[in-house]
Formats: C-alpha cells, structure tokens, sequence
C-alpha cells in the first residue's frame, strides 16, 4: 500500500498536467525562442504542491473508499469492493444526510443567497448613497467575518433564550427552540446570512453591465418594474445566474464549520448534512474507509457541477 | 407609468434597511456582548461598560498563542501560496504553449471542488507520512488548497501587464527572471495584495483544515481554539466569547476594507468570475 500511495502522485497527472519531460517538450515546440527550462521551471514548485497535496489525497480518497480501513488498532486493511457503498445506500442515516444536504442546498443557496443576493443588487440601484453603503457594509461583513464566528453570532440568535424569540415576544408571536425543532432551517438561514453578500457582488457587477439605454427603451415602452425585470434585465444577466448558482451550490456543499457549531449536526442527525456524516462515520465510528466513500461521493456531485460551471465560463469567454 | 423616481428611491431604501437590520442584529449582539459586564445570549444595551471581558481573555493561553498560531499558518501558507502562483502564472501569461489551455482548465476545475470533501484521506495520507499535527504539513495542505485560486487570479492580472514593457527589458537585457521581479510584479502591485490578502482571510477563517490535521491544543489556531469556550470552561461566559470574537475577526475585516478601498467593491470577483 506504501508503494501505491508512493506511485498515486504522478499517476493523478490528470486534474494538473504540468510540463512533459524537457526533450519531449523541446520536440514538440513549433517556435522556439526561449530555453524551455523558462517555461517549465516556475510552473514546479505549484505543480509539485498541486499533486502531491490535491491530486494525491484525492487519488488516495478514491483508494481508500473501497477498502475497510479504520482509525485505530487496525494493521490491515483489505479491498472491499462497492461494499462501502452499497452499505451507504442501505444506511438509512446516510440517506437523511443526502435528503438534509438537499434542503440545506436548495434552502440556503438556490432559494436563499441567489433571490436575496438578487434582491440587494438591485435595489442597490435605486437606492440612496448612504443606505447602500450601509447595508452593503453589512451585509459583507458577515462575509468576511471567519465561519467559526458566524456560527457562534447565528448560535446565540437562534438559541431558546437568543434575539430571535426575544423579538418573538415583543411581537407577541409564538417562541421556538429553534436549534431544537427545526435546526436544519436555522442552519440554513445562517448559511443566507454569510453568504449573501457574494451573490450580491456578482449581481451587482452584472446590473452594472446593462447599458442604461436598454432599460431605458423598456421603461419608455411601459414595462412596469416586475416585467422589466423578467423579460429584460434576467434574461440578459443569466450567465451571471448561471455561474452564481454553481459556486453558491459548490459552496454550500462543503460547509462544515458552520453547522458543527451551531448544532454538531444534531439533534438526533436532524441537521447532519454530508459533510457532517462522513466527520463522524470517519472520527467518531473510527470506519475511515466508510467515511471516505461518502467523501468520494461528495467529491463526485461537486466535479459535475464543477464541470457544468467550465462549460459555463467556456461559453462567456 | 411607474411610480415617481423620489417613491422609488424611498422604497428601495426602506427595502434595504428592513435587510441590514435583520443582517445587523447577530453583529450588534458580538460587539455589545464584549463590552457588556452581564452578557447573555440576546442583543441588550448594556447597562455599564466595561472591559473585563477583554482583560479576561488576553491571556497567553486564550488569545495569544491561537492568534500567534493562526498568524504563523496562515502567513506561512499565503507566503507560499502567493509565491507558487506569481512563478505559475508568469509562463502561463507570457508563453504561447498548448499546455496553457489544458493546465488552466484544470485549474479551473480545482478551485471548485469541495476541499472539505478531501479532508478526511489527508487526515489517513498525513497520518501515514508523519505530517499530522504539523505546522508544516498543515501549511503545505493549505497553500496547495488555496494555490488554484490564487493561480487564476495572479494570471488575470498579470495578463493586464503589457507585454511591450517587458519587451523593452529584455532588450536590455535582463533574465525573465529580473523582468518579472522588477517589472511585471511590481506593475501588478495592487493584483498580488489582492491574491495575497483573499489567501489570507481564507485561510485564517478556515476551521475545518487545522481541526482535522492539528491535534495538540497548543498548537491549535484561534479558529479552533475558539471552540474552548464551550465544553472545557465549565458555563460558557458569553462575554469573554464575544471578546475573543471580536479579536479574532479585526485583523480580517481590517484586510478587506484596506484591499476593497483600493480596488472599489466586489475585488476579487472581477477575477474569479469572468473568464
């Protein structure tokens, strides 16, 4: 196995092709002016870190799926075909972690950060100087502010005791635990909160790119707002779309932090997206290559939508 | 007809507000929790100021040595992130080669794959080659995370270099080498603070990558050690959690509005989304 792991390097040349070999280089080259070593050389020291500390684990990971290795007092491990997962698709707390990674995918990022990212850009428009700035400001710091932090600041607004129920009350509105009854909504309106603020930059930069005359013409034709919006301004902004809703997905797919601390990915599993269930079938049930095989699959759904989003950009570019 | 422009206006911003204020409230609850000597779980004015909460967690063992941590990884990363990606992206931008495609492409590919998705094989491969729980190995993990990005990005600028000032130099004969340190890096200056900084802010935020290659507590960063204030404190003082918050957030905020100041608001997006 250390033999393997030792060839798994450059056998992964695949996702990072660095520079053949100089000769065969040299053969190939139709205009040579510089030495090749110039242009093979400052592309090593990226290419060396890229395969041994990206495309190694992730050719380790795609290895180590099908084996039974485990964290501790294991000298061992064997191939073990697709048990890992066709044990996955049996596991019924598997297939809650993909439902619950559903919604918080679909809730936070589709329907959440994409609207309201929307929403902002465009009001921003309209809107006066200062009040721009202002909730700009805001809403980017939420963004930048590290995860951890915006975990435990969106903790203690959902806790039983938090800002949320207390506005409740001052409403006079039934209070909830959310953290309890519906954790996989709270963690999802915090996802929102963080990550508002890049739909909302990518959307702005793209209204700014409508040349004003367009909308214009559409205002002096009659269209009210809401039309002009739908047929004019979507529909010319909609590789902008395109490509925000790929890296929101991206994302949000591979939040962890966040919903380790606010719930753990409790209770009861009930906010236990996959991240969170391959953490603990790996660390805390000690079955790494279970753990790994729920990587692989994780990793799996984010090359597609990476290679959607490629084909995306190829399109624009 | 639509509405008058002033109506407009005035709805848009009311829009606005009603947003900010909802996104306002867990900011205001951090930054009044660490002046507030009775901190709770909810936004309240507090009734006396004071700065006990700050004097309780500037210790050593608290706030020092995670901040140090966190400073010695995340520099050391964003050094070799951002001096891997200059090197990378000088080929890339000045050479015509048929690689450039397929090797951009991939790039490309790398900078959206779920990293969180890889953590638990790095976890097995840094176990079995020793760099588990090491400053070193968790460096070297994050500058190859972050180094596609990074790629992109420095490879956008510098392609905003002209070539004809580069031209000039080597006439006068300078290596590629010298041209591209005195002469394409520092015209790109305002490009490599922004790779620089979007490595950093990522990295110090990152929980996921030191929770899983770090182990012992004293070499934990503040992303991590946070955590602490739950569990191992007994009740959980909120105060002296919004305090450490609030330390640990500065130095990032900081960065931002100097980076976006420079270089007007959406900074790195320009880069990262357009092709």
């Amino acid at each position: 196995m250390t033999l393997w792991q030792r060839e798994s390097g450059p056998e992964t040349a695949v996702p990072a092709p660095g520079g053949p070999p100089g000769a065969e280089r040299a053969a190939r080259r139709t205009r040579a002016r510089s030495l090749p070593l110039i242009r093979v050389l400052p592309l090593s020291p990226a290419v060396v870190l890229l395969l041994l500390f990206l495309a190694g684990p992730i050719a380790y990971c795609v290895f180590i799926a099908f084996t039974d290795l485990q964290l501790t007092g294991q000298a061992h491990s064997s191939f073990v075909g697709f048990a890992n997962f066709t044990r996955a698709f049996r596991d019924d707390a598997f297939l809650n972690a993909v439902w619950l990674t559903l919604v918080f995918t679909v809730l936070s990022s589709l329907v959440g950060q994409n609207t309201l990212g929307l929403a902002l850009a465009a009001l921003m428009k309209r809107a006066s100087k200062p009040v721009r700035t202002v909730t700009g400001g805001i809403v980017v710091t939420a963004w930048v502010l590290p995860e951890v932090v915006a975990g435990f600041l969106l903790y203690a607004f959902f806790r039983r005791e938090g800002t949320l129920n207390a506005i409740l009350d001052w409403l006079h509105l039934p209070r909830e635990n959310w953290l309890f009854t519906l954790p996989i909504l709270a963690v999802s309106f915090a996802n929102v909160w963080r990550g508002t603020a890049f739909s909302m930059l990518v959307y702005s930069a793209a209204l700014d790119g409508i040349p004003g005359e367009i909308t214009e013409a559409a205002e002096v034709d009659g269209a009210g707002g809401w039309r002009r919006m739908w047929h004019v301004t979507l529909p010319m902004i909609r590789r902008s779309i395109g490509t925000n809703l790929m890296l929101n997905t991206l994302q949000t797919l591979s939040v962890f932090g966040l919903i380790w601390v606010m719930t753990r990915g409790g209770p009861g599993g009930r906010s236990q997206t996959l991240p969170l269930f391959m953490y603990e079938q790996a660390f805390q049930n000690s079955m790494i290559g279970y753990g790994t095989a729920v990587a692989l699959l994780l990793l799996v759904v984010g090359s597609l939508f990476s290679v959607v989003y490629l084909r995306l950009l190829r399109t624009e570019v | 007809m639509a509405r008058s422009r002033p109506a407009r206006r005035l709805a848009a911003d009311a829009g606005l507000l009603v947003v900010a204020l909802a996104f306002v409230l867990p900011l205001a609850w951090v930054l009044l929790s660490s002046v507030d000597p009775r901190a709770g779980l909810r936004v309240r004015v507090p009734d006396g100021l004071t700065t006990a909460n700050f004097r309780a967690v500037l210790t050593p063992d608290i706030t020092y040595t995670p901040l140090l941590n966190s400073l010695i990884l995340c520099g050391g990363a964003t050094a070799l992130t951002v001096v891997c990606a200059a090197l990378a992206a000088y080929p890339l931008s000045r050479f015509r080669s048929r690689f450039n495609r397929p090797f951009l492409l991939a790039i490309l590919f790398a900078t959206s794959l779920p990293i969180t998705a890889i953590m638990v094989p790095v976890y097995a491969l840094f176990v079995r080659v020793n760099l588990i729980d090491t400053f070193e190995g968790t460096i070297l993990f994050f500058a190859a995370s972050q180094l596609p990005f990074a790629i992109w990005l420095m490879k956008n600028f510098m392609d905003g270099v002209p070539r004809e000032l580069e031209e000039a130099a080597w006439t006068d004969g300078a290596s590629a080498a010298q041209s591209l340190m005195r002469i394409v890096l520092p015209l790109m200056g305002p490009g490599v603070a922004v790779v620089t900084v979007f490595s950093f802010v990522m990295m110090w935020g990152n929980f996921f990558v030191p929770f899983m290659l770090l182990l012992s507590p004293d070499r934990m960063p503040a992303s991590v050690s946070i955590n602490d204030f739950f569990g191992n404190r007994g009740a959980v003082a909120y105060g002296q959690l919004a305090a450490f918050s609030v330390l640990y957030s500065t130095p990032v905020i900081l960065l931002y509005v100097l980076v976006s100041r420079r270089l007007g608001g959406g900074f790195a997006l320009g880069g990262a989304v357009k092709g």
